[in-house]
């Protein structure tokens, strides 16, 4: 099975401060991996360095993949536009025109329940839940092989929470999407995920089946 | 959060005739020689006008300060935003900018004059005085984008065009536009100064033949057709361009997080 995410002995120091120390992780192509560990273990950094934000002071990231997603902690939505051009600023990457790239936009925040009337909202016009469903629409709307998620659904109640996680289960099943979840919730990362990963101190520490 | 409702305009005018009140009660104590009456001064603008005397002064005027503020701010700008993007070019014209701040403006006009003479003086001023506010403006827009966004933009691989376009430009257009409005209300001051002590024409030209001649009546008719262009420009132009500008932004009736 290919990987199209692997770190190998990955070292990183945030203004001297050791961060990760020889972290090891694969991802294995078409599976979740839940990502768990205390506050300030190196989750957000793990997918920084994932997702070529960071480059680690010593080891290796390999990454396998044609497109990337990525949901920060912070949806990071552009103020000055609605969660329909957030979307498709992403998009932009993409070789599309203007009318492909609106449509593939209204269709994502379709599926992640976001209707035309909350489309042209203003990021100040949504609420914490709501952006952070703009935030996963524009990582789905690329149609990445490779997600990289940092806590996507923490803003929002449990049945939204089930139902967008039904999604991204869809779309693994229909596309073979990798993701990776960092998630404070336990019972969520055993029931949604494929893997589990635990984080302490830099390093993983445990992983494998999260029933195992 | 309820809405707070907006003053009365009329409060706006309550403010323009308390000032026409004390406009008039200083004529009444100081006499015409010092402060010209309300009345006199308006029937006088109007002659002026009648004459042919007002507009194309205004038009001189308007083109010297457009022409210098558009050459300062393209200059500030430009800088601004090379200084914002590489700590080297900052390092460089930083102080630069300081130094041209520190200079005040009626040095500028004595030596523009020395250098160019005529309009091109006025021009030069009003672009010396305009350029370093804008640089600084420019400099701050870049400076304050949020870090979260450009990890973003990169992650996305978006092209520097479209991140350019829709991303910084935005961003720094809410830090920049201040500056350009104070500094177009400042391009007209300037240049009326710069044109009384150059001769050239202009507003300021008439300021200067009417102070020769000790007519303060034409004195403050032309100050009335300063106040009144900078005040036409302000509702007519900045105030929607600003509201334009601002729509996205948090006024308080967002739902919050």
């Amino acid at each position: 099975m290919s990987e199209p995410l692997r770190l190998d002995g990955v070292d990183f120091a945030h203004d001297g401060r050791p961060v990760l120390r020889g972290l090891d992780l694969i991802l294995p192509a078409g599976t979740i991996t839940a990502l768990m560990g205390p506050s300030g273990c190196g989750k957000s950094t793990l997918i920084a360095l994932a997702a070529g934000l960071l480059t680690p002071d010593a080891g290796r990231v390999a990454r396998r993949c044609t497109r990337l997603g990525i949901v920060f902690q912070d949806p990071a939505l552009l103020p000055w536009k609605t969660a329909l051009g957030n979307v498709g600023f992403a998009l932009r990457g993409l070789d599309l025109g203007a009318a492909e790239r609106r449509a593939r936009a209204v269709a994502m925040l379709d599926a992640v329940g976001l209707g035309p009337g909350d489309a042209g909202k203003y990021p100040r016009q949504l609420s914490g839940g709501m952006r952070q469903r703009v935030a996963l629409a524009r990582a789905l709307a690329v149609e990445p092989d490779l997600l990289l998620c940092d806590e996507p659904f923490a803003a929002l109640d449990a049945e939204p929470r089930r139902a967008l996680w039904q999604l991204l289960r869809d779309i693994r099943d229909r596309t073979g999407l990798t993701m990776l979840v960092v998630t404070h919730d336990r019972d969520e990362a055993r029931t949604e995920a494929d893997c589990l990963a635990v984080m302490a101190d830099g390093r993983i520490t445990q992983s494998g089946q999260p029933g195992a | 959060m309820a809405n707070k409702p907006r003053p009365s305009r009329l409060w706006s005018l309550a403010g323009l005739a308390l000032l026409a009140i004390l406009w008039e009660a200083g004529h009444r104590i100081w006499g015409p020689l010092v402060l010209p009456g309300l009345a006199e001064t308006g029937v006088t603008l109007w002659h002026m006008i009648a004459e042919g005397r007002v507009a194309p002064a205004l038009a001189q005027t308007a083109g010297n300060a457009g022409m210098g503020w558009v050459l300062g701010a393209a200059a500030g700008m430009i800088a601004g935003t090379l200084a914002g993007l590489r700590p080297e070019a900052q390092r460089a014209l930083q102080p630069v900018a300081v130094v041209l701040l520190g200079i005040p403006a009626i040095a500028w006009v004595v030596l523009a004059l020395l250098w160019f003479g005529g309009r091109w003086a006025v021009v030069f001023t009003v672009a010396v005085a305009t350029g370093p506010l804008v640089f600084a403006a420019a400099v701050a827009g870049v400076h304050s984008l949020d870090g979260g966004l450009i990890r973003m933009a990169r992650a996305f691989r978006v092209p520097l065009g479209a991140r350019l376009a829709h991303m910084h430009l935005p961003h720094m257009l809410g830090h920049v536009f201040p500056a350009l409005a104070t500094t177009l209300a400042m391009s007209w001051k300037v240049s009326v100064m710069a044109e009384l002590l150059a001769g050239a024409g202009g507003i300021g030209d008439g300021l200067a033949t009417a102070r020769a001649h000790v007519d303060t009546v034409a004195i403050m008719a032309w100050v009335l057709v300063v106040v009144a262009v900078l005040v036409a420009v302000d509702l007519a132009l900045l105030q929607p361009l600003q509201r334009r500008m601002a729509h996205w932004r948090d006024d308080g009736r967002g739902v919050g997080a």
